[in-house]
């Protein structure tokens, strides 16, 4: 019997008052609770001001809310210095921060940069650009056709030379959950720094940034039951004391002469401009609701939906699951279906409302891996049941159905 | 039967499962690429002009069978029209996906692609091959995309 009551999370979710809406792109993007809706609502009606300026009370309010959003933050990942805590636009805007504000002061001619074939676009672009402009080489741990990491030459790509690996930890095609505590340990012997991409792992999972010990941890609130235009950077904090800022403004310095400016301490210094105020608050207001669901919870809830959509999935004649073998896996669940492209596909299943994504999922290099232009991919969140999963597959019958029998 | 079905039973039933001139030339005279980068269809379309007249086009890649029934339609029309017959037909049909507009005179077969105009997320792979076929016409180097 799962500890989450469904129902009740469901009515939480306004947009589920469409009761024949099946929405299974939550690796996308997840739905809100009017909880995190109203969060914003309110702070917008009653305690908006601008932070960190007005000496009135509105002001100092606001300040209140924004600061009580990072500590939400800090407990959430279990971080040692609510200072760690870097707020963003989102997991692509934290891992730019670093390869423009660490990378441009620490990477060199010649050194080397570690990630994986299985990387999301936004944790191998920046690295590409930074990597030009410093003369550094970008390497890649590859992935195996079960989309799982080949591990097996990790002891060659780590050198003396690598000076910073950055890892999805679970998979926005496959669910993969990678190995990352196997790869932190390696990467520490050879000195080299850490960095998660903890996008997909951060709604599905307990994080604890001390008990992995790695350096950085990127995600992003929106995909976590917040609203966009949101997410944190983790950076341990004698690291971080030691960047450059990643943007100047106002907020993000101590004092601005003609000539110099100096800057304010971490993590203001990473945050110039009036920040995302209010979209800070509603993540508050989403995390307060995952933590009373218990990240425990919900991470058994989805692994049990996750066993019996891929029971369900593979009983479809003509269907092709790619990942999900012999690693632990998260509920996201690419697949094709015989005869039919993605594209088409979700086409006809969006004609029985339900929303799934086609196409190659930010991820290019790992479609070429496998040698596919694109897949479907159905993700699972807190909001989804066991029905859900049966229209799916109704509605993959009946569409294979059709175009075979043309 | 509902629009979508109706929309796939017309042009899948012939152009997916067997499409029209689906192969390279090698001597082609006009080439271009394109591709679709929401869900990463690609297509390479050749062309043979001789005097003016397209004499020969072919296509290959990987795509839905709107793309791939566009392409298959466009082939079969191409062949026989001259440069300025095949522009001004490029002008009709990309109209006829991008604002539904009813005027399919002589455009034959290629009217049953005016249903894809009901469904926008469609539009742009069933325009894919119509804006390849632009590039490799006007000689462009650049890939042909949707976005």
């Amino acid at each position: 019997m799962s500890k989450l009551d469904v129902n009740k999370i469901r009515s939480d979710f306004p947009v589920f008052q469409d009761q024949s809406l099946v929405y299974l792109d939550s690796a996308a993007t997840t739905q809100k609770p009017h909880q995190v809706i109203d969060a914003i609502s309110e702070f917008y009606s009653h305690s908006y001001a601008n932070v960190h300026r007005g000496i009135y009370n509105l002001s100092f309010k606001a300040t209140e809310a924004y600061h009580g959003a990072r500590l939400k933050a800090q407990k959430f990942i279990n971080a040692k210095d609510w200072q760690s805590i870097i707020f963003t636009g989102g997991t692509t805007e934290s891992i730019n921060l670093v390869a423009h504000s660490w990378g441009r002061k620490n990477l060199n001619m010649g050194d080397e940069i570690l990630i994986t074939e299985m990387e999301h676009h936004s944790n191998i672009v920046p690295w590409q650009l930074i990597a030009e402009d410093r003369g550094a080489i970008l390497k890649y741990i590859p992935i195996n056709q079960d989309g799982t990491l080949d591990l097996s030459d990790l002891g060659t790509l780590l050198s003396d030379k690598t000076k910073l690996v950055s890892i999805i930890h679970q998979s926005n095609v496959f669910g993969t959950i990678n190995p990352i505590q196997e790869i932190i340990n390696k990467a520490k012997k050879v000195g080299a720094i850490t960095l998660i991409d903890a996008a997909q792992s951060a709604p599905h999972d307990t994080l604890d940034v001390q008990d992995m010990d790695c350096d950085f941890l990127a995600l992003s609130g929106h995909k976590m039951l917040g609203p966009t235009g949101i997410g944190i950077l983790y950076g341990k904090l004698d690291i971080i004391e030691g960047m450059e800022p990643f943007m100047g403004g106002g907020d993000m310095i101590n004092s601005v002469t003609m000539s110099k400016s100096t800057w304010n301490d971490a993590p203001y210094k990473f945050e110039a401009g009036t920040p995302n105020i209010a979209q800070a608050v509603g993540f508050g207001a989403a995390i307060d609701y995952l933590d009373q669901l218990g990240m425990q919870n919900v991470s058994e809830y989805l692994q049990d939906l996750k066993l019996y959509a891929l029971i369900q999935l593979k009983a479809i004649e003509g269907i092709k699951v790619y990942g999900h073998t012999k690693n632990k896996s998260s509920s996201v669940i690419s697949f094709n279906l015989q005869d039919v492209h993605p594209h088409d596909l979700a086409q006809f299943l969006d004609q029985d409302n339900i929303a799934v994504r086609a196409g190659h999922h930010c991820a290019q290099p790992v479609m070429d891996k496998l040698g596919i232009s694109s897949t479907i991919r159905a993700s699972l969140y807190i909001y989804n049941t066991k029905a859900d999963i049966d229209k799916l597959c109704d509605s993959l019958v009946k569409t294979a159905k059709f175009f075979r029998g043309l | 039967m509902n629009d979508l079905q109706d929309l796939y039973q017309q042009v899948i039933i012939d152009h997916n499962h067997n499409p029209r001139n689906f192969k390279e030339i090698e001597q082609a005279s006009h080439v271009a690429k394109g591709h679709n980068p929401l869900c990463g269809d690609k297509i390479d379309i050749y062309i043979i002009i001789k005097d003016n007249l397209i004499t020969d086009v072919g296509f290959t890649g990987s795509g839905c069978a709107i793309s791939k029934a566009s392409s298959s339609l466009m082939t079969e029309a191409l062949i026989g029209k001259s440069i300025d017959e095949a522009d001004h037909l490029f002008e009709k049909v990309h109209d006829m996906l991008t604002k539904g507009k009813a005027d399919i005179e002589g455009i034959g077969k290629l009217a049953v692609l005016s249903g894809v105009h009901k469904f926008p997320a469609r539009v742009k792979c069933a325009i894919l091959p119509w804006r390849t076929l632009k590039n490799a016409l006007e000689n462009k180097d650049q890939i042909a995309v949707t976005e």
